[in-house]
C-alpha cells in the first residue's frame, strides 16, 4: 500500500512535465510539503521527447537532469508516477484528492540493469517515440527516465513474458501481484500542470497525414532527429528509409484555423526554424528546405534566431498556406498551393513533409475532477472562481519552456500563499 | 446602369472595400481574409482564374475597383465549396464571388462576352416563364449562344446525351411547345416580385441616393 503523508498545508501538483516539476520544486524548496502526481511512468513530460531546445540549440536533457537531481535531494517532495487524480473535493485551503495508481509491476529494488527487457519478446508501439518505433513489454521509457525504474506493460501480465521477466531479475524487483490502488489525502492548494498534446494531424484531411507515410508531424521529427530515437538520429522517409534531404515544413498545421484550433500555438514557428537546422546539420549544402507559412512569429529575442535561419541559402520561405498534399508515384509528398507573393501556383514534390502541428490542452474539458474556468480553447484561465487551483505552463496556454517555467514559478507562489494562510489560521 | 456605376464611384470614392461591404452579398467578410492562399490553391478551376479569390480580396482592399468588377474571375466560381470548407477564417468565399458577380451585373460592368454571365441570364429568363427550368429550351438556347453554325455543331456532339435525357424523362420533346409550369405560377411570380422589392429596398439603403 502506498502511503502519502499530507495535510491541508500540502500542495498537490498534477502533471510532472517541466512546468509541474518546476512548480513542485520551487514550492518544496521553500519548505512546503508537495505531492507530485504524474500519469506517465516518469517525469519530464514532452520536453523529454525533444531533441534540442530553441534558441540555444542545447539539449533538454541538461535542464531535466538538474531538476531530477533537485527532486532526488528534496525530502519535502513525494513523487507518484503512473498516477492520476480522479477526484478533488472541498475548497481553497481544504481539499481532498483521490489518486488512482496503476501497477508498474516493478518495485524499488530495480537497478535498471535491463535484464528483464532482454528476457521478454513481445513488442509494442513506443509512446516515447510517438509510435515511430517499438519497445519491449518490459522497458525503461527512455534513457534518462526518472524514476530510473523499469515498467512492465500490463498487456504481458498473465503471459509467459511476465514470468520470463520475473525469472531474469536478479534483484527480486518484479512483483507480478501488484494491483491498481486508490489513495486519498488532504491538500490546501493544487497546481494543474497537465500540459499539452499535439493536435490530431489526421483531422487536417487535405494534408493526408493518415494516408501518406512521408507526411509526419513536428513532434515525430524531433524523435527522428534524436540520436537515441527510433532512427538513430537519421532523417529518413518512413516509407522507404531513404535520406530526407528535401523537406517541407508546413506552419500552422491545425492552429489559427476555425476548422481546427482557434489559437496560434506560438512555438511552432520557432520549432520549425530549429528543425531546419537539424536538416542542415545532416545534409549541409545538399539540404533543400521549404517553409510554407501564413506569417512567421518569432517574438522578441527569438528574432535573431529567425534571421540566422533565414539567411541560409538552402532554406526558402514561401508565404502560402498550402491547400493540399498529394503523393506521386515515388511516394514523395507533393505540396500544392498558391504563393501569396505573386499568386503563382505551385506543386512541389519533397522527400518528407513535416506538419508544424498545433498544441492543444492535454485534458479534455469534461474530465476535470473539479469545476474549473477554461477559455474557449480549453486552456485554464486565471480566475478567482478556481479557488485554490492554479494552472502552470502548457495547461494554461501554448508556451515555450522558458515561459512555461516562469508561469509555473508564479503558480507555485500562489499556492504557497494559500497554504501559508491555512497555516496562519491554524496557529 | 452606367448612371448607377457613376453614382457608386462618387459615393464610395475613397473606399472600394466599404462599397463592397455595403453592397455585395457577404461583402462584410472580405476584411477577415488573412491572405493565406488556401482558397486559391483549393479551387479546382484555379489555374484558369486570372485573379484567384485570395487576390480578388487583396484587390478589393487595394481599391482596384474596375479590375475587380470587370474581371472574368468573379464569374469563374462553380460553387464547389472547396474553398469555404478549408478557409481557416471561414469566409463564405463562394457567396462573395457570386455577390461580386451580381453587383458587377447591376452596375453594367460584366465583360460582354463572358459565357457564365450569358448562361446565367438565359437560365434566369427560362426559369421566369414557367417557374421551372425547361431543359429542352435552355439546352437549345445554350447551343446557339455563339451563333447558328456553332450551335448545330455542339448539338450534334451532344446528341447522345440529349437522347439519354429524353429516355430517362429528364427532357421531353413536347416541352418545346410551351412546357409545363409550377402548380401556382402566379404565386411564384408574386414571391419573386416580393424578393425583388426587398432587394431594391436593400440597395436603396446603401445606394447612391441614400444618406451617407
Ligand atoms: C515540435 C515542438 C518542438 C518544441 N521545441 C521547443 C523548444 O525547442 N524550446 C522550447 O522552449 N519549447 C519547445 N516546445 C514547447 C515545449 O514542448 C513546451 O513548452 C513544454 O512541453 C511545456 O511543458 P509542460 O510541463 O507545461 O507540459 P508537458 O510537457 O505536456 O507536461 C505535462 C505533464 O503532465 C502529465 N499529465 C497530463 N495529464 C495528466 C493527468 N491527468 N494526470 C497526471 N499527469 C498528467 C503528462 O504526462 C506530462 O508529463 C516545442 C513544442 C513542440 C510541439
Ligand atoms: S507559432 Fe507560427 S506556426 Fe505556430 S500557429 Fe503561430 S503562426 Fe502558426
Ligand atoms: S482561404 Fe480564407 S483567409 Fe485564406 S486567402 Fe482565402 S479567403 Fe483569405
Amino acid at each position: 500500500m502506498t502511503a502519502v503523508v499530507a495535510t491541508n498545508e500540502t500542495i498537490l501538483v498534477v502533471g510532472g512535465g517541466i512546468s509541474g516539476m518546476t512548480a513542485a520544486l520551487e514550492a518544496a524548496e521553500t519548505g512546503k510539503r508537495v505531492v507530485l502526481v504524474e500519469k506517465r511512468p516518469y517525469l519530464g513530460g514532452r520536453v523529454s521527447q525533444l531533441y534540442k531546445y530553441f534558441p540555444k540549440l542545447c539539449f533538454p536533457t541538461c535542464g531535466l537532469e538538474i531538476n531530477q537531481r533537485r527532486a532526488k535531494q528534496n525530502p519535502n517532495l513525494t513523487i507518484l508516477t503512473m498516477a492520476e487524480v480522479t477526484g478533488l473535493t472541498g475548497d481553497k485551503g481544504n481539499y481532498r484528492a483521490t489518486v488512482k495508481l496503476s501497477p508498474r509491476y516493478v518495485n524499488a529494488n530495480c537497478t535498471a540493469c535491463g535484464d528483464c527487457a532482454k528476457a521478454v519478446t513481445a513488442e509494442f508501439d513506443d509512446e516515447h517515440n510517438y509510435g515511430l518505433g517499438k519497445r519491449k513489454g518490459a522497458y525503461l521509457p527512455y534513457r534518462m527516465a526518472h524514476p530510473a525504474r523499469y515498467v512492465l506493460d500490463p498487456a504481458i501480465i498473465g503471459t509467459p513474458d511476465a514470468e520470463r521477466a520475473k525469472a531474469a531479475c536478479r534483484y527480486d524487483a518484479i512483483d507480478l501481484d501488484m494491483q491498481e490502488e486508490t489513495i486519498d489525502f488532504p491538500c490546501g492548494a493544487v497546481i494543474w500542470a497537465t500540459g499539452w498534446k499535439p493536435y490530431d494531424a489526421a483531422k487536417i484531411q487535405p494534408y493526408g497525414y493518415d494516408r501518406f507515410p512521408n507526411v509526419i508531424t513536428s513532434v515525430e521529427f524531433e524523435r527522428m532527429a534524436d540520436p537515441t530515437g527510433p532512427t538513430g538520429g537519421k532523417l529518413v522517409r518512413p516509407s522507404d528509409g531513404k535520406e530526407a534531404k528535401k523537406v517541407a515544413f508546413i506552419q500552422c498545421a491545425g492552429s489559427r484555423d476555425r476548422n481546427h484550433l482557434l489559437h496560434c500555438s506560438r512555438i511552432c514557428c520557432m520549432a520549425s526554424f530549429k528543425q531546419c537546422t537539424y536538416v542542415i546539420d545532416a545534409f549541409g549544402t545538399d539540404a533543400r528546405i521549404n517553409v510554407y507559412y501564413i506569417d512567421l512569429r518569432a517574438i522578441d529575442r527569438f528574432e535573431d534566431f529567425y534571421q540566422k535561419v533565414r539567411a541560409n541559402q538552402n532554406i526558402t520561405f514561401i508565404k502560402s498556406k498550402p491547400a493540399s498534399i498529394t503523393q506521386d508515384k515515388d511516394g514523395s509528398p507533393v505540396v500544392h498551393g498558391v504563393d501569396t507573393e505573386g499568386y503563382q501556383r505551385f506543386a512541389e514534390p519533397h522527400d518528407l513533409v513535416v506538419l508544424a502541428i498545433g498544441m492543444e490542452p492535454s485534458v479534455d474539458p469534461a474530465s476535470f475532477p473539479v469545476p474549473i474556468v477554461l477559455n474557449r480553447e480549453g486552456f485554464i484561465e486565471t480566475d478567482s472562481a478556481n479557488g485554490g487551483v492554479f494552472a502552470a505552463g502548457g495547461a494554461a496556454d501554448a508556451l515555450d519552456v522558458n515561459r512555461a517555467v516562469q508561469h509555473a514559478t508564479g503558480a507555485a507562489l500562489r499556492a504557497i500563499q494559500v497554504v501559508n494562510s491555512v497555516a496562519r489560521a491554524e496557529v | 446602369m452606367g448612371e448607377l456605376n457613376t453614382a457608386m464611384i462618387e459615393r464610395y470614392r475613397n473606399s472600394f472595400l466599404k462599397e463592397v461591404e455595403a453592397n455585395v452579398e457577404e461583402g462584410e467578410w472580405v476584411k477577415m481574409c488573412m491572405q493565406c492562399g488556401v482558397c486559391s490553391g483549393s479551387c479546382p478551376l484555379g489555374k484558369f482564374w486570372e485573379h484567384p479569390p485570395q487576390e480578388i480580396f487583396m484587390m478589393i482592399r487595394a481599391g482596384k475597383r474596375e479590375a475587380v468588377l470587370q474581371s472574368e474571375s468573379v464569374w469563374m466560381c462553380t460553387s464547389c465549396y472547396n474553398c469555404i470548407v478549408r478557409c481557416p477564417r471561414e469566409l463564405p468565399i463562394t457567396h462573395i464571388m457570386h455577390g461580386l458577380a451580381h453587383y458587377a451585373k447591376r452596375l453594367g460592368l460584366v465583360p460582354k462576352t463572358n459565357p457564365t454571365a450569358k448562361f446565367a441570364q438565359m437560365f434566369w429568363d427560362n426559369l421566369m416563364v414557367k417557374g421551372r427550368v425547361n431543359e429542352l429550351k435552355l439546352g437549345l438556347a445554350l447551343y446557339f449562344m455563339n451563333g447558328f453554325g456553332d450551335g448545330i455543331k455542339v448539338a450534334l456532339k451532344n446528341q447522345k446525351l440529349g437522347m439519354a435525357m429524353m429516355k430517362t424523362g429528364r427532357m421531353n420533346p413536347k416541352e418545346a411547345f410551351g412546357g409545363h409550369a409550377v402548380k401556382d405560377l402566379a404565386g411564384f411570380h408574386k414571391v419573386l416580385k416580393k424578393a425583388q422589392e426587398l432587394e431594391d429596398a436593400r440597395i436603396a439603403q446603401n445606394g447612391p441616393s441614400a444618406g451617407a
